[in-house]
């Protein structure tokens, strides 16, 4: 296999963004990435998308989305794992540089949610129908119910599951491209309306549109493109079983855990070596067990993590510096590209106020469902 | 819910038919043709006992809009005596009452309902048994 680098990243601003559609938005970031790299072609492209169909009745949107940069007759090829989408869009277009098929591959995310939709019902296509959905139940409900087991199991309290939220607020009122570009306090979360108890509405990220793009080619080629390019060190991937119900540990996310050991074996780092990271904070709760499952601190302890510091800018181990996908905002399909592109800019030193001095090793985790698919890539400085 | 699919679910969800392993003793519900466990093909039907305990739970505040008129609500995944595991409301009770541990009787009950020319979608509900 060949290395892979990112050579540019394009992402407008997430939000409620009423005048664009889902083709807007992504030509969008996709341009601004085409045009960072100063290329005139690509080999290949790739879409992370979770439900284009559900959302805006529109599916097929490879050769579409082609089109609209200018690059009909380019294979284009939608990628979906729910709210993984976009990192396994990533993944799929590292694999397809690394092996040599292709030298410039784009490799992004995009979506539409606020066109009408009814959001909840459309997520919960991503729950398994017959078991969960059928029930009645939501995906706020599916992490309140992991919130719950990990209350019983390890003490963890609603006050810890607030922090995450006030931590990645006070991260996101430092990115300008984020939807809620603002702090929130701790009483506020708190206080807020419960959606899925214990989760509040303050617990959960937001519906969003938004797109994201980067480009990848083989690291020997990176510097005609750019004198910063970042390199991937790692991917992994997992599964486990789709039904919450299904699963050995009802507080532990095994996938998480599986697809990051793959990519710390790929990249020849462990936990210990990561300096910044993007993980999936659907809900506060998801990031407390997703930082468990990535090793950063033990089984059980990662409700004390937000509070104490540790993942905090400045900490010991920064977490989702962009805001995450509370504050940043969660367009499902483009959240996994969103992810990468922080870390890119991270180990860039181009993060602004957020910046984490030094780091030369990141991490993005991209996670579907209640945790039944995760995608992990490790990047580095080139 | 279109009604072959509806029929075709009947053993599971009506019948609470599900599979044991007979090699690692696992229990399936419903029923697969592989253990998910140790990859056996060596299964025997068991039908669940209708009755089992919270493992975990919540209360449903934004609802589907199946289910608008019935928030709030709350839901449990419900381990039986056979160790199956189901993902169901927990109804006749303060929704804030039904936590891990909660004992509770399976009764069947109308899940859903679609509209006028719908069908009546029926299933299991849990009910505390304190």
């Amino acid at each position: 296999m060949r290395d892979v680098a990112i050579i540019s990243a394009g992402m407008g601003s997430f939000g409620e963004l009423w005048g664009l559609s889902l083709r807007d938005v992504f030509a969008e970031a996709a341009l601004q990435a085409i045009e960072g790299a100063h290329v005139d072609h690509l080999d290949a492209i790739y879409v992370g998308n979770m439900a284009g169909g559900g959302f805006v009745g529109q599916e097929h949107i490879g050769p579409l989305l082609a089109d609209r940069i200018g690059m009909s007759g380019v294979p284009a090829t939608r990628v979906e794992s729910a709210c993984a989408s976009g990192g396994t869009a990533l993944r799929c277009a590292f694999f397809e540089v690394a092996s040599g098929a292709s030298d410039l591959v784009l490799a992004s995310g995009v979506e539409k949610m606020t066109d009408g939709a009814d959001v909840t019902e459309v997520l919960a296509m991503a729950a398994d129908q017959e078991l969960e959905a059928y029930h009645g139940v939501t995906f706020p409900g599916l992490y309140a119910m992991i919130a719950r087991a990990h209350m019983e199991a390890f003490g963890t309290t609603e006050e810890d599951l607030a922090w995450v939220a006030v931590k990645n607020h006070r991260h996101g009122a430092r990115n300008p491209k984020a939807q809620f570009h603002r702090e929130v306090t701790l009483e506020q979360v708190m206080g807020s309306a419960l959606v899925a108890a214990p989760l509040r509405l303050l617990h959960c990220s937001p519906v969003s549109d938004g797109a994201a793009a980067v480009i990848l080619c083989p690291l020997e080629q990176a510097k005609k493109y750019t004198d910063r390019p970042v390199r991937i060190l790692g991917s992994g991937a997992a599964t486990a079983p789709m039904a919450l119900a299904d699963r050995d540990e009802l507080a532990f996310l095994g996938a998480v855990q599986t697809a990051a050991e793959r990519a710390y074996k790929m990249a020849g780092v462990g936990p210990s070596a990561i300096q910044v990271a993007e993980v999936h904070d659907c809900f506060a709760i998801a990031e407390i067990c997703c930082i468990e499952a990535l090793g950063f601190v033990e089984k059980g302890r990662g409700g004390a993590a937000a509070k104490s510091g540790l993942t905090a800018l400045g900490g010991k181990i920064p977490v989702n510096t962009s805001g995450g996908l509370k504050s940043k905002g969660h367009p499902v399909g483009a959240t996994g590209i969103a992810q990468a592109i922080e870390i890119f800019e991270q180990l860039r030193d181009e993060a602004g106020e957020r910046q984490v001095k030094g780091a030369r090793i990141g991490l993005a985790q991209n996670m579907g469902g209640s945790g039944a698919s995760s995608v992990v890539h490790i990047f580095g400085r080139a | 819910m279109p009604s072959p699919r509806y029929w075709r679910e009947v053993p599971s969800r009506l019948r609470l038919e599900a599979s044991k392993c007979k090699d690692c003793g696992r229990v399936s519900y419903p029923t697969r043709r592989l253990c998910p466990s140790c990859r056996s093909a060596n299964l025997e039907p068991v039908t669940l006992s209708r009755k089992g305990r919270v493992v975990t739970s919540t209360v449903i505040h934004v609802a589907p809009a199946a289910f608008t008129m019935a928030a709030p609500y709350a839901m449990a995944i419900v381990e039986t005596p056979e160790k199956a595991r189901l993902m169901v409301q927990v109804v006749d009770c303060d929704p804030a009452t039904v936590q891990p541990g909660t004992a509770v009787a399976l009764e069947f009950r109308r899940i859903r309902k679609e509209g006028r020319s719908g069908i009546l979608c029926y299933g299991y509900k849990g009910v505390p048994l304190d």
